[in-house]
């Protein structure tokens, strides 16, 4: 089998998962097309069928908005990854990261700008000592980072619930929340005078992207991780220190899931909120990091089409089409990313057929 | 005698290469027939046509005189044609009859699967060639030369009559090779005919009738392998004359490099595996340790390289004790290990052939400028290693290490290991399934290292490879040093003995074991 270009391949997904959505509309009698307006107008507040509306900028923002936090758990995933082990944990980190953000937030009194660089800083170290305990389990004893990971998990939700009623203060009226935390604490927004809430941490994630590419592929820090995660035995022998790779890695990536916990919970909710379930973007963060195949740019690029269709169900709705749509999309590009052996065997065909044709026209 | 197989002026094109340019294979009834080519020389791409993987651009096929187009797998077992492929396609945590029926499981009359049946007739099989195989052993309890018979099993249970065996001796041990031989001749006694695909010469001579041998997709020549000579054949093989004995001048040893004192070492299992070992390799010899495979030999690899435990015992570089340091310190304190494994240890397969070469020295100068890498430096040294070590691959420094071939990633390991300029090179089976022109490369290197006045511990299953290098040869059986003798003072017979344990000849005075 050939060598495929991992970009063509998660393309390819990419338009057989919205294809499926397009057969699945017609299927129930609904027309395809409202699909793509619906997808235009969440992109860029271009709305096809009312023209004369122009541009509503609050859509795109919504959009970037609803990526941020993924790109972040799928930057926190792609890096565990890379280094040759599984974070399911983003949903812990997640959470113990907004945990911490709350903390600083709410109890400590700084300066702005100084506010949140602290409340960010905090989150992402939560997160990373979350990741620790994977991390050096794998390294030390072989468990599966995967079991500790979906127990703390668990860990995390009931830690948020209980430090945030004994320790922080209470929102009296509702009971579910703590106070608003105060301007300092909080990311300016950044709306252009729409409705959206889109604000500064867009810069955090810019930041994540960046360190995120430049350790990987541009440190011998990075080097080693990634020889340890396509052949640890191998990296073993060249007399690299594999024990350590694991477990800091784990650690950046679980700060990486504390840093979208802070996003979301600083930029967006500007409360601490006692979680009773999970909010997903842990898991869209194995979605993304999947179909970005680990690499920076990917991330990127899978991250934003997750959120646009995060984004589209609103929009989905308006337009009559069920907002579940967006999550079969979702479903399907991931599952044609999972059985890319598949495309590639397609692509293979494809390229054979075409050398075949090429054949008979000389012999003939 | 008529012909199992007759492929007639086959010709395969890939898109810029043709494979097989107008090859003839004519193979008799219940014979035994040799394919001999080198690495490219377009031998699988033959067998593959002839097992239905891809269709020839060009010629015909024939089997038992009828002329067949054989469009895939299925085809070819049709038509009674097997393979037992060098990369074992068996389940591990299957049993043996399990494995052997698999695809084509008989059933009983309740529709259930058959599997006492299948058991009498995979002992039965077994039993007539000799295979001594156990029906009901699982495949991860078995060793890979019955793992191999399995495969052999498999294809005797279909009723194949002609059998390809590709590579087959590269995963075996010597007595297994030996074994092996034994099974092909109790085949064709039995009506099968066998079609040999190798590049050992040794083997051929041994065990085949007929040799066709290929050099860069064409046929050269088809021979009587009692009429012709090794050296005939590798000089049709390769197109020139090959020097199967090693050029050296005799050795001049000086100072003690490594030292082994007392050495023990457990095993993954915690059993013992090194026991009481010493040794000592001097600057300027090469000292081979011959042994079956097995008997410590990995495990006092890893003790020397800091990859496992010392249990007892000390290890000295230069009169420094570098028993309980990490693996870099031993690389640093002037190891080189080319280690046995060039998969799982050697290499990274998936990193390019540039990130491999700095291995070890990726986080120092000249490859890192503090903490970042220094891509400059990397291609500036991948360019000198390659053109000085002739590693040859499709994108030069930028190719996945994972396309090359085995004799070229093998050089790079060469590569990037001599050129740390360590005292001691530690050589763990260095040509291990590679072809006559790399063999002799990598031997003629390692010879030179010698010569440049480092102190060589060889580590071969491969007797020849140990008495055509070392000055002195050290015997390992069962995690003991069984004897330590100079090489022109022994023959391929004592070191038979002294690997099996029946002899003992350590510092000149030699006692047989009762």
């Amino acid at each position: 089998m050939k060598k495929h270009n991992p970009v063509l391949i998660s393309l390819i997904a990419v338009f057989l998962g919205l294809l499926i959505a397009c057969i699945v509309l017609a299927v129930s009698g609904l027309n395809p097309a409202n699909l793509f307006i619906a997808l235009i107008r969440s992109l860029s507040g271009f709305y096809l069928l009312k023209p004369e509306q122009g541009i509503n900028i609050s859509y795109p923002l919504n959009w970037l908005l609803n990526s941020l936090p993924i790109i972040l758990t799928g930057c926190s995933v792609g890096f565990a990854y890379r280094t040759g082990m599984f974070n399911i944990g983003g949903e812990g980190q997640f959470l113990v990261g907004g945990l911490a953000a709350a903390t600083v937030a709410t109890l400590v009194k700084l300066p702005p700008v100084v506010h949140v660089i602290v409340c960010v800083l905090a989150a992402g170290i939560a997160g990373a000592l979350w990741g620790f305990l994977p991390g050096f389990l794998k390294a030390t004893r072989n468990i599966n980072e995967v079991v500790i990971c979906v127990m703390l998990n668990y860990t995390a939700l009931y830690l948020n619930q209980w430090a945030i009623k004994a320790f922080l203060p209470i929102d009296l009226n509702t009971k579910a929340k703590t106070t608003l935390f105060p301007d300092s604490a909080t990311f300016f927004p950044l709306n252009f005078g729409s409705t959206s809430q889109f604000h500064w941490g867009f810069v955090i994630v810019i930041a994540a992207l960046l360190v995120y590419w430049f350790i990987m592929e541009k440190t011998t820090f990075g080097y080693s991780l990634r020889a340890t995660g396509l052949n640890k035995e191998g990296a073993r022998y060249a007399g690299m220190k594999t024990k350590f790779n694991c477990t800091a890695s784990m650690m950046i990536a679980g700060a990486f899931s504390g840093l979208a916990g802070a996003i979301v919970t600083i930029g967006v909710f500007k409360y601490g909120r006692i979680a009773t379930a999970f909010d997903g973007y842990g898991f869209d963060g194995i979605s993304v990091a999947l179909v970005g195949s680990g690499r920076a740019v990917g991330i990127l690029l899978a991250g934003l089409l997750f959120g646009l269709l995060k984004a589209a169900g609103t929009t989905f709705q308006m337009l009559g089409i069920p907002k579940e749509v967006a999550s079969i999309i979702q479903a399907c590009v991931l599952i044609f990313v999972a059985i890319q052996h598949g495309i590639k065997m397609l692509l293979d065909f494809l390229s054979k057929r075409k050398e075949k044709k090429l054949d008979g026209s000389h012999s003939s | 005698m008529a012909y199992a197989i007759e492929m007639l002026n086959i010709t395969k094109d890939f898109p810029g290469i043709r494979a097989n340019d107008n090859v003839t294979l004519q193979v008799e009834e219940r014979s035994i027939h040799a394919l001999l080519g080198e690495n490219g020389a377009g031998k699988s791409t033959l067998m593959s046509i002839l097992f239905g993987l891809y269709q020839p651009t060009s010629g015909t096929i024939k089997v038992r005189g009828q002329e067949v187009r054989i469009t895939s797998p299925n085809v070819a077992n049709d038509l009674k044609i097997g393979m037992v492929h060098q990369h074992f396609k068996l389940v591990e945590c299957f049993t043996v009859t399990e494995n052997i029926i698999l695809g084509n499981e008989p059933l009983t009359k309740y529709g259930t699967v058959d599997i006492r049946n299948a058991k009498k007739r995979v002992k039965e099989l077994s039993n007539r060639y000799g295979l001594m195989v156990d029906p009901d052993a699982r495949i991860e309890d078995i060793t890979v030369g019955m793992q191999q018979r399995v495969e052999i099993l498999k294809m005797l249970y279909r009723d194949s009559d002609i059998l390809i065996f590709d590579e087959p001796t590269a995963v075996l041990t010597p007595q297994e090779i030996d074994e092996l031989m034994h099974i092909m001749r109790n085949m064709v006694k039995e009506g099968k005919t066998v079609l040999l695909i190798t590049h050992k010469l040794k083997e051929i001579k041994a065990v085949a009738d007929k040799c066709t041998i290929l050099r860069k997709g064409k046929g050269i020549a088809t021979v009587d392998v009692k009429t012709t000579s090794e050296a005939e054949m590798a000089e049709m093989m390769v197109g020139r004359s090959v020097n199967f004995k090693v050029d050296k001048k005799p050795a001049e040893p000086k100072e003690v490099v490594l030292k082994i004192d007392n050495l023990c070492v457990k095993d993954l299992k915690g059993l013992p595996a090194v026991k009481n070992v010493s040794l000592e390799v001097r600057r300027g010899e090469i000292v081979g340790l011959a042994g079956i495979d097995g008997n410590g030999q990995s495990e006092l690899v890893y003790a020397l390289t800091g990859m496992e435990k010392v249990e007892s015992g000390h290890v000295y570089i230069n009169g420094v004790d570098i028993t309980d340091l990490s693996i870099r310190e031993h690389a640093d304190k002037g190891i080189s290990h080319i280690p046995e494994d060039r998969h799982k240890h050697g290499l990274i397969l998936d990193f390019p052939l540039r990130e491999n070469l700095i291995i070890h020295e990726y986080d120092r100068a000249p490859f890192a400028k503090g903490l970042f890498v220094n891509n400059e430096a990397i291609d500036e040294y991948s360019d000198r290693l390659i053109e000085e070590f002739d590693v040859r691959s499709g994108q030069g420094k930028d190719s996945l290490t994972r396309g090359m071939s085995g004799g070229n990633q093998q050089k790079a390991i060469i590569a990037r290991e001599i050129d740390r300029h360590s005292d001691l090179l530690l050589a763990v089976q260095p040509t291990r399934g590679l072809d006559v022109g790399a063999i002799e490369y990598i031997h003629k290197r390692i010879v030179e290292e010698r010569d440049n006045g480092k102190a060589i511990l060889l580590v071969s299953l491969e007797l020849d490879e140990i008495m055509s290098l070392s000055d002195t040869i050290a015997v390992i059986h069962d995690g003991e040093i069984t004897g330590i003798v100079k090489c022109d003072e022994t023959n391929e017979n004592e070191l038979g003995l002294l690997m099996s344990g029946a002899l003992h000849k350590l510092g000149g005075s030699d006692h047989e074991e009762a």
